[in-house]
């Protein structure tokens, strides 16, 4: 029963005496609990008489998205505190990454957001060579931004299905989950794997894409338009989704930059704030696109933003595959880009490069460098710092979840539990992402 | 005169000699102020009309051990309007480092500063909640520190098995 319940439902009275009104009462709980003294002084002043109750919720709960844990003090159905614990999926990617040389460090980038591992390998693929001075051909630069745009999309269907699903649509999470498996069949194809593909690295891309990817992509883009459209059928004017969600959790513009929300969750509240085009890179200043914005900061408004950016990112795609420039894919500077395969038969520098790059690994300047760029999510930044070696001295993800996260405080005041759900959702947080 | 050599100026007469160094790396423009100063530094940054640095975009730190002063602390900030993005750096001790939290002028500073804090052991002083963040409330030690150590497990040969052996932690019977 709750600490502030009065009464004992199932007293427990001695055989040989009747039930008395005494048995039946009991004084509430004071504010007690060991486990909970970590929290005292973030709760209200009525927590500690026993007013309001302390609510655990996750990790292990399915509206989550992970293993995010809050701890809720709630006044009936009400949210009053809400207090995220993190670190669940804490796995110290930074520190594994500062123990590997810098190319070999890139495989532990896929595994921060799983949901974007394309962009996490481009992040820090730019990061490198900007830390380098190490320059990348048209071509890498263009199939980096179609990878990049169809991850988002990929990334995107995830967070409308689970959202929806939250929000008790259960047909759409299989519909997105049905196009999702066409994208990654495309970075399975490119990359030989669907998930975690190390296929952006530093100087360029891992290899060429096949021949079969451009029809592939084509296809994906004279289909999908479509089903976004089925999508929004079924939820923009579904009147039980408005009702979850229009006017709940709403942030202002000004409040959402101060606790700093990028991303969707920014651009929901009218912020025009977008990586791609305030600080483009990757040749994003060539391609028309525009930036969706919201304009009242609820959950619904947040939902409209990034359904807009699904035609958006087709867009890019189409500019990005129309002009796909040929030529190498991979930069020539042979002492930061191992040699492809077929040199290693026949000359010794390559045999020497590829020896050297793939043990010791290349040699970084004195000097530190942020680089960000546009996640599903927000502002994936990177602060890399090289110390003269071949291992960085410091990488630091800047990762958009766990700042959108730790703004849930300020969007759940008072709104209900069911709610809170719907909230969580509209952030569109991964947990890899948040605990790194 | 630019965007940046203005900052620059305005942080030059805020701080006077507590501006300590300003390099360029990159296209980056990194300055290394006075531990003392970061609040004021951040608070004339964010409140020029002609500068408006209103996002705190990254706070990380850096373990530099054994060399001293040990750490530093790292603060990327963004101008939205302005486009601008300037670095700001502290150095730090590594005895009982701890420097003014800035969470007043940037209230995402709360979760960097608990990170750094729960990675580093650096205290932010006057910070509302400074508790572990990603580690649990009880761990010892400080992981991201360069004298912490990775975890690995030791590859056991004939020549060393039982004395590997004999220091593994095995889950106690």
């Amino acid at each position: 029963m709750p600490r502030n319940e009065a009464g004992r439902p199932l007293p427990v009275v001695p055989p040989d005496r009747p039930m008395t009104e005494r048995d039946l009462t009991l004084e509430p709980a004071p504010f007690d609990d060991p486990r909970l003294a970590e929290y005292r002084h973030l709760v209200s002043e009525r927590a500690l008489s026993g007013d309001t109750v302390i609510l655990n919720m996750g990790p292990q709960h399915p509206s989550t998205h992970g293993v995010l844990r809050l701890i809720l003090e709630l006044d009936g159905e009400r949210v009053i505190t809400c207090i995220p614990d993190i670190g669940f999926l804490h796995t110290g990617i930074e520190k594994n990454m500062e123990a590997k040389s810098y190319i070999k460090a890139l495989v532990m980038t896929d595994r921060l957001d799983y949901m974007n591992n394309t962009g996490n390998n481009l992040a820090y693929a730019l990061a490198v060579e900007k830390l380098v001075g190490l320059d990348v051909p048209p071509r890498a630069q263009a199939i980096r931004v179609i990878l990049a745009e169809l991850q988002r999309i990929s990334s995107h269907l995830v967070w409308l299905g689970t959202h929806a699903l939250d929000l008790a649509a259960m047909s759409l999470f299989l519909y997105c989950f049905r196009e999702r498996e066409i994208i990654l069949d495309i970075l399975e194809m490119v990359s030989g794997q669907r998930m975690m593909t190390s296929y952006i690295r530093p100087g360029g891309l891992w290899r060429d894409v096949p021949p079969e990817f451009e029809p592939a992509v084509r296809e994906f883009l004279k289909l999908f338009p479509r089903r976004v459209s089925q999508y929004e059928r079924l939820l923009t004017r579904n009147p039980i989704f408005l009702d979850r969600t229009r006017g709940i959790g709403v942030i202002t513009g000004e409040a959402a930059l101060r606790a700093g929300l990028t991303g969707g969750s920014l651009r929901g509240s009218g912020v025009n704030y977008d990586v791609r085009k305030a600080m483009p890179y990757s040749g994003y200043e060539q391609y028309e696109f525009e930036v969706p914005l919201g304009s009242k900061g609820d959950v619904y408004d947040r939902y409209r933003v990034r359904m807009a950016e699904f035609p958006q990112s087709l867009r890019i795609i189409r500019q990005a595959l129309d002009r796909l420039p040929r030529g190498p894919v991979q930069s020539a500077n042979r002492k930061f880009v191992p040699p492809p395969r077929s040199e290693l038969g026949q000359s010794m520098e390559a045999l020497i490069h590829h020896f050297k790059l793939w043990t010791e690994g290349f040699d970084a300047p004195r000097g530190a460098v942020y680089s960000a760029v546009e996640s599903p999510r927000g502002e994936l930044g990177v602060y890399l710092e090289g110390n003269g070696g071949p291992k960085a001295q410091r990488v630091y993800w800047r990762t958009p979840s766990f700042m959108n996260i730790s703004a849930l405080p300020m969007l759940a005041k008072g709104h209900l539990v069911a709610d809170l759900v719907g909230i969580i959702g509209s952030l569109d947080i991964v947990l890899g992402d948040v605990d790194r | 005169m630019s965007g940046l050599d203005e900052a620059l100026s305005l942080l030059r007469a805020t701080l006077g000699e507590d501006v300590r160094a300003v390099t360029e790396f990159r296209g980056e423009t990194t300055v290394e102020i006075a531990p003392g100063r970061i609040v004021a530094a951040c608070h004339a940054l964010r409140d020029a009309p002609a500068l408006r640095f209103t996002r705190l975009a990254a706070q990380t730190a850096v373990d530099y051990w054994p060399e001293e002063p040990r750490f530093a602390v790292i603060y990327q900030l963004h101008s939205l309007e302005k486009g601008l993005s300037l670095r700001l750096f502290l150095r730090l001790g590594g005895d009982a480092p701890a420097v003014a939290s800035v969470v007043e002028v940037y209230l995402n500073a709360n979760w960097h500063e608990r990170e750094i804090f729960d990675m580093f052991g650096i205290r932010f002083e006057s910070h509302p909640d400074l508790r572990r963040l990603l580690m649990p409330a009880d761990w010892q030690g400080h992981p991201l520190r360069k004298d912490y150590p990775l975890g690995y497990e030791e590859v056991q040969f004939t020549f060393n098995f039982n004395e590997i052996d004999r220091k593994k932690p095995y889950a106690k019977e």
